[in-house]
């Protein structure tokens, strides 16, 4: 039956597939903050019962649920899709809805903080403003010139495919908040704004494309772009997002020569 | 009773952490140059072309013809009598100087967290840079096999 990924199963795993009762114990350590308590963030841990099949979410839910209402985060759909509940778990930047226990070994605590590079406001809730201020200086949305059409803009298969990848991008700042430049000072554009910029970039309906290049030319553009990667596997959503940004840097290239 | 319980309540929060250089109205704005893309380009073409330059001064100097021991002040002096040498080991001066110059020049962009810090380690870099480069080129060029 699980024959596939053996290897990634805990023993817990296993006698959840094999029996009817499901529930292991998990420690939940999470970084907690208030500032209208303490100016200093500190680890806490939760313990719960938990089937090892439920999500990283569905913890956090019975922690604030059942255990400490205080406890502060953001989720919205819930599956993955509005890109609220971004956060470091154990290290990594991933949606907590996305993110199976069985998948990060519930034996040992899971470490849950907020993402990095972004002030955080309490707990796991950062304020997200310079992530979309970097996303809305890169325009994204349709620019072109001319009368409108009176029917639909029409592309081929082909032209869709072209920023297909960058499509996908649900704004959850997983990348942004996973890139060391960005880290380091907020001016740096980042990768959330770069994909958004590729996916009208590339768009052979939109005329907007040059500007868009400009804008990203600029000092803290792509060329701060160091191609660690971290992005592409903080991605959700599966976007290559380093490949994206390569791709800007090249239309830079081949349209300034 | 704890002293940080005391301190911070609901009217009056701790302060949070900012993100360094917050985008504000008085961040510069956009400079509409090509330089961070030049500066992109040079280090991967210069890189390309130290390649064989280092590897090729490596192995002549180091390697071949008795190694190391064979570089005293006659060995260079009879490199240097050929313009084909000086011509090499200018474009490596000057290529291997920049190529670095530029990489620590990212490398401070990146690291050093105030602008005033950020400002004079470049300053010094540049200097550095600059003095070295042209020492380096006023020797080769000047370069005197009869001195002493």
């Amino acid at each position: 039956m699980s024959t596939s990924t053996l290897e990634k199963h805990s023993k817990a795993l296993d006698a959840a597939e094999d029996g009817a009762s499901h529930s292991i114990t998990i420690t939940l350590r999470v970084r907690r903050f208030n500032p209208e308590v303490s100016e200093d963030a500190s680890w806490q841990d939760f313990q719960l019962e938990m089937d090892p099949k439920e999500r990283v979410l569905d913890a956090l839910h019975k922690v604030k649920w059942e255990q400490d209402g205080t406890l502060t985060f953001r989720r919205s759909c819930a599956h993955g899709i509005c890109g609220s509940d971004a956060m470091r778990i154990n290290g990594k930047n991933r949606l907590a809805c996305k993110t199976l226990l069985k998948d990060i070994n519930p034996e040992k605590p899971i470490t849950v903080e907020a993402i990095k590079g972004l002030t955080v406001l309490k707990d796991l809730v950062v304020d997200m403003e310079p992530f979309f201020q970097a996303y809305r200086d890169v325009m994204p949305f349709l620019i072109t010139t001319g009368n409108q059409p009176t029917r639909e803009r029409l592309q081929t298969a082909e032209d869709r495919e072209r920023f297909d990848d960058t499509t996908k991008c649900i704004l959850c700042a997983a990348c942004t908040s996973s890139c060391p430049v960005f880290w380091n000072d907020g001016q740096y554009f980042g990768p959330a704004a770069i994909v958004n910029a590729h996916r009208f970039i590339f768009d052979s309906r939109d005329e907007g494309g040059e500007q868009r290049l400009e804008i990203l030319n600029d000092k803290d553009g792509v060329w701060r772009c160091r191609t660690t990667f971290n992005c592409t596997d903080a991605c959700p959503r599966g976007i290559e997002v380093t490949k994206a940004i390569q791709e800007v840097k090249r239309a830079l290239i081949t349209r300034r020569f | 009773m704890n002293d940080s319980v005391s301190l911070y309540d609901v009217d009056n929060p701790a302060p949070v952490i900012e993100p360094p250089r917050k985008r504000t109205k008085k961040t510069p704005k956009s400079t509409r140059t090509n330089f961070e893309m030049y500066g992109w380009l040079f280090m991967r073409l210069s890189g390309i072309v130290l390649v064989v330059l280092v590897l090729g001064h490596l192995l002549l100097q180091l390697v071949l013809d008795g190694g190391v021991s064979k570089i005293g002040f006659a060995f260079v002096a009879g490199r240097w009598a050929s313009p084909f040498w000086q011509v090499w080991d200018l474009v490596m001066l000057w290529l291997a100087m920049l190529h670095g110059a530029n990489g620590l020049r990212t490398v401070i962009n990146d690291y050093a967290q105030r602008d005033n810090t950020r400002f004079w380690l470049k300053m010094l870099l540049y200097t550095a840079t600059v003095f070295t480069v042209l020492l380096g080129t006023l020797v080769i060029f000047t370069f005197d096999p009869n001195i002493r």
